[in-house]
């Protein structure tokens, strides 16, 4: 009789075990293998700095009011308060200690491409990785290359501040495996070089529907609502809908997306605002031709 | 039919009441001072963008209304008026009110500046329009609710 209960006990303590192993399996962090990022060219340095400002990193990773030569040192340290609690953005400057420039090609690749940080750690969808995943490894290549050629500051930013249950990195593993994709957001295959264009852009680097698409109480995208607006995640106010159907910019053609993009001003000249202003002035840093592919691909999304 | 047109009218004058009465809020004024302002980078724009030819008085009274507009702006977010009439204001226009101030005084003198010496072409209204520009967004990123 014991003999049968010890064999329930040991089935379910398997069980138990073989569950966890699963589960363990399958939220894992999953970089890419090593050989993805082996073979790589030398890196293009101006087409790094493009990426760079098409990333936006400096709105994060730069000093608060940072201008000019200051939005390149990436020394980190800004607080980003959200809903499940305060993180603190690191330093991604080029400093050894302080920063990536002791990182491998490898270490910043997966992090930006696979969410997964240089220890191995899963890394919190607050740094856009979910975006830039669909990032090719030449321009990871060519951007790494660039951010290594940037000041090096010694500034380390406290640890984020986050409510539990989202204190518990192991937990991001189940949000990439709800949410993490590096898939298009809208099926265009049928779209032109232009359009195509754009998409990457929007879609990867330039990572707008972070903000422009509204999420679940997760912080999953709403399926359906890509780029259609939401309330604003920083605090007060409505991030516009930025799909052909917008009350606001749906009306806009694509001559006067890449007006407001190259100077902040809309049609009616009014102004860009909040968030969006250090969005554009990076944006103003493209070329023209990726300004009017993105503005191609905004008029393509389905409208909502 | 005579009752219809007795309530359209009735309904007329509370409107107009309304709006008489709207017109004084300070969130109306400041709106109607942006709305000003925001016209005048239009007809700055209209020219800078070939739209339209360049013309000396049009270029005029765009930069003086953008100054004299800019200068009495701050002065019309009197507390109670943080909402209402559809107001964008941000909160912090109350929390740093003289940084407010001194960003809406800059916009006024820098458009003074750029009047003493008066674009003479296209081209110069261009640059006027780059300068007094990126003070919009300056302002507006920090002090104003709508993206």
């Amino acid at each position: 009789m014991a003999s049968i209960w010890s064999k329930f006990a040991l089935a379910g303590v398997v069980a138990a075990a073989v569950g966890a192993g699963v589960a363990y399996a399958l939220t894992k962090p999953d970089p890419h293998p090593a050989s993805y990022w082996a073979g790589l060219a030398a890196p293009d340095l101006s087409h790094g700095e493009v990426l760079f400002w098409a990333g936006g990193c400096a709105s994060c990773h730069a000093a608060a009011g940072a201008q000019g030569e200051a939005l390149k040192v990436l020394s980190g340290g800004r607080a980003l308060p959200t809903a499940f609690g305060t993180f603190h953005v690191p330093n991604i400057s080029s400093d050894p200690q302080a920063g990536i420039g002791g990182w491998t090609l490898a270490q910043f690749g997966d992090a930006m491409t696979r969410g997964v940080g240089a220890k191995g750690e899963h890394l919190y969808p607050s740094f856009p990785y979910g975006s830039y995943a669909r990032m090719t490894r030449e321009d990871i290549n060519d951007l790494f290359g660039y951010l290594k050629s940037l000041p090096a500051s010694d500034a380390i930013a406290p640890p984020h501040a986050l409510n539990f249950p989202f204190n518990m990195r192991i937990a991001v593993g189940g949000w990439k495996l709800l949410y993490f994709s590096d898939a298009p957001r809208v099926d265009l295959a049928e779209a032109g070089d232009a359009v195509k264009r754009g998409q990457y852009l929007v879609e990867g680097p330039g990572h707008c529907g972070e903000c422009h698409t509204p999420r679940n109480v997760l912080g999953g995208f709403q399926a359906g609502q890509w780029l259609a607006g939401g309330p604003n995640p920083e605090g007060e106010g409505r991030i516009p809908d930025i799909t052909p159907g917008s009350q606001s910019i749906g009306q806009w053609s694509e001559e006067e997306i890449v007006t407001y993009l190259e100077t902040g001003f809309t049609p009616d000249f009014d102004s860009v605002g909040g968030s969006m202003v250090e969005v554009q002035q990076n944006l103003a840093h493209l070329p023209k031709s990726d300004l009017q592919a993105i503005a191609a691909y905004l008029k393509a999304v389905p409208a909502r | 039919m005579k009752l219809k047109l007795v309530t359209a009218g009735i309904l007329a004058l509370c409107l107009g009441a309304g709006a008489v009465f709207a017109a004084g809020e300070p969130q109306v004024v400041r709106q109607d001072l942006m709305k000003k302002i925001g016209g005048s980078m239009g007809a700055l724009g209209a020219i800078a963008k070939g739209q339209k030819p360049y013309d000396a008085a049009t270029v005029k009274t765009a930069l003086s209304t953008i100054a004299e507009s800019a200068k009495d702006f701050p002065n019309h977010f009197p507390a109670g008026s943080e909402t209402g009439f559809e107001t964008e204001a941000a909160p912090a226009i109350w929390q740093n009110p003289a940084d407010f101030k001194a960003k809406a005084e800059k916009l006024s003198s820098d458009a003074q500046t750029v009047l003493a010496s008066m674009p003479a072409d296209q081209a110069g209204v261009g640059q006027a329009m780059q300068t007094l520009g990126s003070e919009c967004g300056a302002c507006h990123q920090t002090y104003r609710l709508k993206r």
